[in-house]
């Protein structure tokens, strides 16, 4: 359990080890909001913590444990692929989640999608009349 | 020192695991459910890296790769085809 601290092995194995420990709270973290927060969006927030941050703090316990440096560039290509993809799935569910009305409104303090969603909704009902089209 | 870490982080995963799957069976609307798919497969991701990070070895290394470059496209395909079926839309 008492780490050999007086070596660079002893501190490598003690920072790894906490990377891991706080990689592994964040998951329960989006677990607990997950279970716990009122509505999508904000489930939404919570659900981002372990794919980011979780996920660089467990690849950097990797790293550091395998005491090499080839194996840096493969976890530095697992976590920018992540950060590609993740947004892309939230933006779609969120998305989604706006337009089915998964949400709490008087939980938001600003709504930029509203006035462009009302605009398409208008249009669309102008193009659909027989007089007004165009 | 190696297994006390290994030991409590499958004790917090496994929390974690079930949290996840609960809001799964529980969870209101489609896109809830989704998004607790998408957690926990980063629950699946960050356990497997547990593993390797512990074990001192790489075998899973190409499937957590594999799975932050695909993971993203069953959520997307998901929210691309919901439709709102609910008589009332107003609560969540």
């Amino acid at each position: 359990m008492n780490p050999d601290l007086s070596g660079p092995d002893g501190w490598i194995d003690a920072v790894s080890a906490v990377f891991m420990v706080v990689g592994a709270l964040l998951s329960l973290g989006a677990a607990i909001g997950l279970l716990r927060f009122p509505d999508l969006l904000s489930r939404m927030h919570a659900a981002t913590k372990p794919q980011v941050l979780g996920l660089f703090l467990l690849l950097a316990a990797i790293g550091l444990q395998m005491r090499t440096w080839w194996v840096w560039p493969v976890l530095a290509v697992a976590w920018i692929f992540q950060l590609l993809t993740v947004p892309v799935s939230a933006h779609m569910v969120g998305r989604a989640g706006y337009r089915t009305k998964h949400l709490h409104r008087e939980l938001l303090t600003a709504d930029e999608l509203e006035a462009v969603v009302q605009k398409a909704a208008a249009e669309a009902a102008r193009k659909d009349s027989p007089d007004g089209g165009g | 020192m190696m297994h006390v870490v290994l030991a409590v982080t499958a004790v917090i995963f496994s929390l974690a695991a079930a949290g996840a799957i609960m809001r799964i069976s529980r969870g209101p609307s489609l896109l809830d459910r989704v998004l607790a798919a998408d957690v926990l497969l980063a629950i699946l991701a960050g356990a497997l890296c547990i593993d390797m990070a512990v074990n001192r070895h790489l075998n899973n290394l190409m499937l957590v790769v594999a799975i932050s470059i695909i993971g993203f496209i069953g959520s997307v395909t998901v929210a691309r085809f919901v439709a709102d079926r609910r008589v009332k839309p107003d609560e969540s």
